[in-house]
This record gives C-alpha cells, structure tokens and sequence, in this order.
C-alpha cells in the first residue's frame, strides 16, 4: 500500500533531524512555564480586581496564556517539516521517489499533524494542571463545566496552528518568506486589528482568534461574538483547509 | 529503457529544451553530453517527472514516471544538486527512501557497504565531502536494484580513486545488461566509459551515435603548415590539387595528405616553412567543434576557431 509506505517514510524523516525535537520541545516548555508564569501573576492581582474582572475571571484560560508565544514554536515546526524539503532540495529526491504528489504531501502533513496532535494535548493538559496549580484557591478543575472541552480544546489549536503552517510553507516553500508572513501573522495583526472597531470584526474571523475561542471558559462580560468554541475552531479550520489545498493545487503544477 | 518524443522545456522566451528525440537502451552506457546550461539537467528531471514537459513525452520503459510503483526500484537517479537533508544520517536519508518504496532495510546496508559509506552511515551529512556527498547520492539510485540508472555529472568533486570506481561501477551495471544514462559536459570522461553518445547544445540534439562511430569520424589527421609565403604556399597546393583551410594564426590545414607529400611539394616549389606537422584531432576538439555555435557562455579569449566542413556528416535533424 503506497500510502502506508509513504507515512513509514515520512516518520523516518520527521524522526531524524534535530529541528523536530527542538520545536517541539520549546512549544510545550514556552507554553507551560509562560503559563504558569501569568498564572501566578493572576493570583497575587486577583484581590485587586473589580467586580466586572472576577466576573469574567477565566482559569482555564489564563493557565493557557503561554500559548500566544508557544504557538509561535508551532509555527516553526510547521514551516521547517515542509520547507526543509525545499531549502535542501531533499523535494527532488522524495519526488523522485514519491511522484504521486497528493500521496507525498498528505502522508507528511498527516505524520506531522498525528506528532503535532500527541505533543498538543500533552501540552495542553499539564499547562491546565500546572497553571491550575498555580492559581491556588481560583483554580478550575477538570470537572467544570466546560474545561475539559477547552483543555481538549488548546491541544487541538496548537495542532492547526502548526497544520496551517503547513500548508502555508507548502505554498510558499521558502522559509524564511514562510515565516516571516506566518509569525507576525499571528503574533501582530491580531492584535493591531483589535484596536480599531471597524477591523476588530475581520480580526475575529482570523484562524488565531476564531480557534481560541475553544479554550474560553468563562466568556467576558457582554461577550458579543457571532461564534461558539466549536463554530471558532471550525473557522480556524476551513482556513487550514483552504491552505492545505492551495499547498496541494500549487505542489501539483509546479516543477519541483 | 528511456524513451525521448519531441521533449520541450520553455521557460517563459527561454527554450532550455527543444523537441528532444532519442532513446536511452539497455546493456550499454549511453552518454549525456553538452556543455554548461546546454539542458542536460533539465532533460533529466523531466524524465522524473520533477519538471513538467512544455511539450512531448518522455516514457520509461513504455510508462510515464508518476505511473510506475514503487520507481526507485525501476529507475534510480543521481541528480547534481545534493538533494539530501545535511542535518539527517546517511543511513536515515536511505531509509526513508527504501520505506517510501516498500524496499527491505537490509538494501540500505547493501547500498552503504557498496558505496563504501558504512563507517560514516550515522554521521550527519552535512559533514560530508563533496565526494562522500557523490557516494550517498549514488547509493540512493541503486537503492531499489532497478533495470534504469541515470547520473547527472556522476564524477563532479570525485577523486582519481573515486572516478575510477564509477567508471567500473557505471561499465559493470550496464553489463548486467541495465541501461545507464549518464550526462558529463567532459568529453574525454565520455570516451571511458560511453558506448554510445547523445549530443545537445542549447536544448537541441546535435548528435545520436555510438561512440565507435564518433571516434572514427574524428580522430581524423591531419597536417598543420606555416611558411611566410602562404600565398604560394596556397597556390602550389591549389594546383596540386590539395584544399587547404585556414586555421588561425596564419597556419594552414590539409586533410587527407601526408606530410611527406607537402614538404616535397614545397621543397620543389622552392618553399619556405616554418612548420610541417601532422596532427590527431582531439574528441574534445571535436566535441567543442560540434558544440561552438551552441555553447551559451563563451570565454571569448582565445575561443577555438571552428572548422567549418567537420561534424557536419553526423548532426542529426
């Protein structure tokens, strides 16, 4: 079965070059230790707070708060499994030896998406226990309602962040131009687009935004948003879809 | 077999392939020449399938390349850029191929023990010469045992020990009754291993035709004169009956006549000459004779002088 060939294949590769390890390993260290960094900060303020702030005091998603930098280490593991076939010319050889090019590219991402999705989760859920454990009498359990679906959730973010890069690097193959679009992509545009009313609507529907919807547990007060934590994620996505398959349509026509 | 239709690569204005026609058959070493930019590397991905033909077809054993199951065991290439990924082993670069192509492990071996890479197989290949970078890539084509290899510029940063030893290796696949294409912008490389040779310059095919065939059209003599009396020197001759050609320098060339002949010819005439010397065409003379209206980068100092009247005979199409 070619396929199944294919994914043996691209575990070999994934598994054999230090890159994988240390974007990995900084994703979930940044994540984790950022977490529980703002958590800790979280508990000495929350006497401080007004009334409106402890309303909307969010446990669950401040224990995430590491995310907004770990995911930018996502980001890099998603652009270099891709974009290293490109800048060592390894694409000539694995085409070569791969030519049915839809096989090639979706048997990577899906071996780098199943590594992605592991790593994710285990991420997601001891940032929840150490941030939690951090908060000390404000902290959420397991067992509210609705963590379990955000802490579940915060792993599935972190993978399509990493899957979205994917597909972008396969577009745009080099990555420095890769991540040079991708990292203040999300690390900016976000955010400047919050400042302004008119923008701030557009900026919700950005892949970031939308999908983090899903680790909210507590909505801020006058929550206004057109989406739900699933419909947010599903936003998110249809945009790794749509890069998935302008990667796709751009790897099928190009010469390699 | 690799089989070549009217194969044509445009890049934008630029034609880096025009209508290529020829056949690659078994059991012998069938050489790829050209100089520099002359599309050889460009052919050859585009019997990959890496680079998509403008126009024509290029078929491998009767079936386009994205057809065939598993290719690395029907077709192993060298391409000339590294293609490798510096940070990954030589033994995981090799792995990852043979799993793609449902190939044993134990060939990764077989192929690193071959090449003679098997002591460096866990170093990273970044740490590699241009050389051990050479034998990886080449351990890569034969990974699969496969009826087809193709090697782009297989000698480029070889030592003496390691051009021997793909030479014998290229002469020992093909007498195993394998095809081997094999591409060099060295004439003189050619004429050691090649039995039978395709030609192109700029894109197109200059020449189809078996080595023996090349060399015995020319390596022809012929014999250089010089005499401060060339105008006499020129008429004796046209009324002997000998053509001479005009070779730079003031020297003069004739075929087809001895030596001996001309000197007798001149001393009768009364002749001055400042040289009488029969000379042997070299390959690579002729190579760069067949290819000078072709070649794309010239070095304009001293650039040989072509003789008209040679290669003319065999240019095909």
């Amino acid at each position: 079965m070619a396929a199944a060939q294919v994914v043996r294949s691209e575990w070999t590769k994934i598994r054999s070059v230090a890159s994988t390890v240390w974007t990995l390993s900084l994703a979930v260290v940044v994540t984790i230790a950022l977490g529980m960094l703002i958590s800790a900060l979280s508990r000495s303020e929350f006497d401080g707070m007004g009334a409106r702030d402890r309303l909307s005091f969010d446990p669950t998603f401040i224990s995430f708060a590491g995310m907004s930098l770990g995911q930018l280490a996502m980001v890099v593991f998603g652009v270099l499994v891709v974009s290293n076939e490109y800048s060592t010319g390894m694409i000539r050889t694995s085409l070569a030896a791969v030519p049915q090019r839809g096989t090639f590219l979706f048997g990577k991402i899906a071996v780098a998406t199943v590594l992605a999705l592991v790593v994710s989760l285990a991420t997601s859920f001891a940032a929840f226990f150490l941030g939690q454990a951090m908060l000390g009498e404000h902290r959420a359990s397991l067992g509210d309602d609705g963590v379990l679906r955000a802490v579940i959730g915060g792993g599935l973010y972190m993978t399509l962040i990493a899957v979205f890069s994917m597909g972008v690097a396969t577009m745009l193959r080099s990555p420095m131009l890769s991540l040079g679009i991708l990292v203040p992509f999300f690390f900016l545009i976000s955010s400047v687009l919050g400042y302004v009313d008119a923008t701030e609507e557009v900026g919700r529907f950005l892949p970031d935004q939308a999908g983090s919807r899903i680790m909210q547990v507590v909505p801020p007060v006058d929550d206004d948003t057109p989406y739900g934590p699933w419909g947010g994620l599903g936003i998110m996505a249809l945009w790794v879809v749509a890069a998935l398959v302008g990667g796709y349509a751009l790897l099928k026509r190009r010469d390699a | 077999m690799i089989e070549l239709e009217g194969l044509t690569k445009r890049y934008g204005e630029k034609v880096a392939v025009n209508d290529l026609t020829f056949t690659v058959r078994p059991g012998i070493v069938t050489g790829f020449l050209g100089p520099n930019g002359a599309g050889k590397s460009t052919t050859m991905r585009m019997i990959l399938g890496l680079d998509r033909p403008t126009a024509g077809d290029v078929r491998i054993d009767g079936t386009h390349y994205d057809r065939l199951k598993d290719p690395l065991t029907c077709i192993g290439a060298l391409l000339e850029a590294k293609g490798v990924h510096p940070g990954r082993s030589a033994y995981h670069h090799l792995l990852c191929l043979a799993q793609s192509n449902g190939i044993p492990r134990r060939r990764v071996h077989e192929v690193l023990d071959t090449v003679g890479l098997t002591a460096v197989a866990r170093k990273k290949a970044k740490g590699f010469s241009l050389g051990m970078g050479q034998r990886l890539g080449i351990a890569a084509a034969l990974l699969g045992d496969p009826r087809i290899l193709m090697f782009d510029e297989p000698v480029n940063g070889l030592d003496p020990e390691g051009i021997h030893w793909i030479r014998t290796l290229m002469k020992t696949l093909a007498a195993q009754g394998r095809t081997v294409f094999v591409s060099s912008h060295l004439m003189s490389e050619m004429a050691l291993t090649a039995d039978h040779l395709v030609v192109i310059g700029q894109g197109r095919l200059l020449a189809d035709t078996s080595m023996a065939d090349f060399i015995e059209r020319n390596s022809r003599s012929y014999v250089r004169i010089r005499s401060p009396q060339r105008e006499r020197l020129l008429d004796v001759l046209h009324r002997a009956g000998i053509t001479a050609v005009e070779s730079g320098n003031g020297a003069l060339e004739v075929d087809g006549s001895k030596a001996e002949h001309i000197g007798e010819l001149a001393a009768r005439n009364q002749l001055v000459l400042h040289e009488l010397s029969p000379q042997q065409a070299s390959l690579e003379e002729a190579f760069m004779q067949l290819t000078a209206e072709s070649v794309e980068y010239h070095a304009h100092a001293d650039a040989p002088v072509p003789r008209q009247q040679w290669g003319d005979g065999w240019k095909r199409g």
